[in-house]
């Protein structure tokens, strides 16, 4: 159902024939139970694995840092208490992440107020845990904005309970010599909503990996990611989606622009559609918009249905340079190529910013993009 | 007093295999204040015609000449034929997704201008030009045609007209799939810029039917990539009448 697939470089032919299904893959907290991490795992198949290493094999602070949290309750509690509600583990780094770490931070989000924000500030070759949750009815935005230079791997949980709509948008700001390896384990409860919002703009490797479980009847998400790499950066996102109950609605969408030699964005969109999840209807989408020769998208949907009772399933992946017709319509009303080039591939990125619903952090992240693409030289 | 001249042009395209050529040999003159309509049948070659006055890539130009008062258009880029007077009102305009209509009007205005136009009385002229086109004033929120009807499309087409006041504007079967509410509404926006400033127009059309509403001053009728008879506005009214049929008895 793919409408395009122009990845620059073909997927690697396993991956059209999975040696599993996602959900028979591998959960626990114990990073000695899974294999070190290498090239012939599936998971890590397209990651920098050697600029990681400090995360895979090094000493991992696991203890508190500096944060503000505004708009709502939170609290450091012993990961024995607050971790595992919303999954577990299933790469070796979240397993080291989660034994490394002491204190979950717990952020406790109720009513129907502004929007929470919690601001992080990190250093150092660490590890983190952030338990986020949504009581019931809640209907609230949080914003979570990083800063530092970190080598950082993290989980984190995000629990939207029964009838909670919940909108999450993780900013991924970091400094360029930053790596961050996170799982994001969202579990939706039972006529709950959630908007899951990736921004991933900065940072030398940035491998954030969402998984999602539609675990109540009804329940539904939107899945939206938005990055650009350049100056040879990797970003990653692998995504996943499971429909485990009945009448669940998921749709995702990830854009990406890159430029530059060496610049690599992998996306991997797993959907899975349980045998209990009639009734259904997901979408999956990735698009990609290389700027310039020498860069290199990823690009891989995957859907696994296991009913055949369904309302709808597709997904898409497309991965392109500009395109001639929209620069010619621009150009024909006197907007010089380059400014044309640089009004569609913001275009393109906006259409992602648009889903974030705060006009304020909107327009900031506008402003940044613009700039982004000020820095290069949109030429292809 | 502007002057577009269009001397012997020739024009190819690429298909599989080698190109074609589709243009052979046009030659037409159009002042300032003037309307000329090009009429003639499916694949005469009159959108190729507008399409390489606009500059679009895929036309190459084997040979001939398109002067704007003397200048040499092809010599120039997409967007220098659109600083230097060129408007192209297209048949299919794009969806360009995240570019809003406002913000691309406002760039394509300082472009055109040189200059950012007036916080003061841009706004309140890019109001009046979409009431002008019976535009909902919401429609400058959305992206650049996405969603748009086939009218929308073309009605958004004339409103960039209105702002952008070319000195020449090719109209590319802009009333095609109109309905004739929607036609009026086109055509008097036409009118309106003819009347405002000394707009010329080429109108490329298939139907008679916009020339009850935009009369134009002469009328030439393309066929196979040529021009086979020219005429004042009665050539329009016999061609109502007739039908391209004697025309088409000749090609090989």
């Amino acid at each position: 159902m793919a409408d395009s697939a122009t990845t620059p470089s073909a997927a690697p032919e396993w991956w059209e024939t999975p040696v599993q299904t996602r959900n028979e893959r591998f959960a626990s907290a114990n990073p000695d139970e899974f294999p070190p991490i290498s090239m012939r795992q599936p998971e890590w198949r397209l990651s920098p694995i050697e600029a990681l290493s400090a995360l895979a094999d090094g000493v991992l602070d696991g203890g508190h840092y500096d944060v503000t949290v505004s708009g709502a309750h939170h609290e450091w509690t012993l990961m024995a208490v607050a971790a595992g509600k919303a999954g577990l583990p299933e790469d070796r780094l979240s397993a080291r992440a989660w034994s490394a770490t002491v204190d979950a931070l717990v952020v406790r989000v109720d009513g129907d107020g502004d929007p929470v924000t919690i601001r992080r500030s990190l250093d150092g070759v660490r590890a983190a845990h952030l338990v986020i949750e949504f009581t019931p009815n809640t209907h609230r935005t949080v914003i979570i904005e990083n800063q530092g230079a970190t080598s950082l791997a993290e989980n984190v949980e995000i629990i939207a309970r029964d009838g909670s709509h919940a909108r999450i948008v993780h900013l991924g700001e970091w400094d360029n010599t930053s790596i961050h390896a996170a799982s994001h384990f969202v579990h939706v409860d039972r006529d709950a909503h959630v908007d899951h919002v990736l921004v991933s703009l900065s940072g030398a490797i940035q491998r954030v990996n969402p998984a999602i479980t539609l675990a109540g009847a009804g329940s539904a998400v939107e899945a939206y990611g938005l990055y650009f790499a350049d100056r040879g950066r990797h970003i990653e996102h692998q995504v996943f989606v499971h429909h485990k109950a009945p009448q669940t609605r998921s749709n995702v969408l990830y854009k990406g622009a890159l430029h530059g030699k060496g610049t690599h964005t992998v996306w991997v969109g797993d959907v899975l559609i349980g045998a209990d999840a009639t009734g259904t209807d997901s979408y999956e989408a990735n698009r990609n918009l290389i700027l310039s020769d020498g860069a290199r998208a990823d690009s891989v949907p995957n859907l696994e249905i296991e009913t055949g009772d369904i309302a709808g399933a597709g997904h898409a992946s497309a991965t392109g340079r500009l395109d001639d017709e929209h620069l010619f319509y621009l150009q024909a009303r006197g907007i010089t190529e380059s400014e044309a080039r640089r009004l569609v591939a913001l275009g393109f990125l906006l259409d992602i910013v648009g889903h974030i619903g705060i006009p304020e952090l909107e327009e900031r992240l506008t402003k940044v993009l613009a700039s982004a693409l000020d820095a290069v030289e949109v030429n292809a | 007093m502007a002057t577009l001249q269009i001397i012997d042009l020739h024009v190819s395209i690429d298909v599989d295999g080698g190109t074609k050529e589709i243009l052979k040999g046009v030659t037409l003159t159009i002042n300032s204040g003037e309307t000329h309509a090009i009429m003639g049948p499916n694949g005469s070659g009159k959108s190729t015609l507008a399409y390489t006055i606009a500059g679009h890539p895929r036309y190459t130009v084997n040979s001939g000449q398109i002067l704007l008062d003397g200048k040499d258009v092809l010599e120039m880029s997409v967007d220098e034929r659109a600083r230097a007077g060129l408007f192209l009102a297209m048949q299919y305009p794009v969806e360009i997704p995240g570019v809003s209509v406002s913000n691309f009007l406002r760039t394509a205005k300082t472009a055109i201008d040189g200059d950012a136009p007036s916080l003061r009385t841009w706004g309140k002229e890019v109001k009046q030009a979409m009431a002008d086109l019976k535009m909902d004033e919401s429609f400058a929120a959305r992206n650049v045609n996405e969603g748009f009807s086939g009218g929308e499309k073309k009605r958004h087409e004339i409103v960039q007209m209105e702002l952008l006041k070319p000195a020449f504007a090719v109209l590319d079967e802009t009333d095609s799939g109109l309905d004739v509410d929607a036609l009026k509404i086109v055509s008097e926006g036409v009118n309106r810029v003819k009347g405002n400033t000394s707009m010329g127009v080429l109108l490329i059309t298939h139907y008679t039917r916009i020339l009850r509403y935009i009369r134009p001053d002469f009328v030439h009728v393309f066929v196979n990539g040529t021009i086979a008879e020219e005429g004042g506005p009665e050539l329009a009214d016999r061609l109502e009448d007739e039908g391209y049929d004697r025309f088409l008895v000749d090609v090989p």
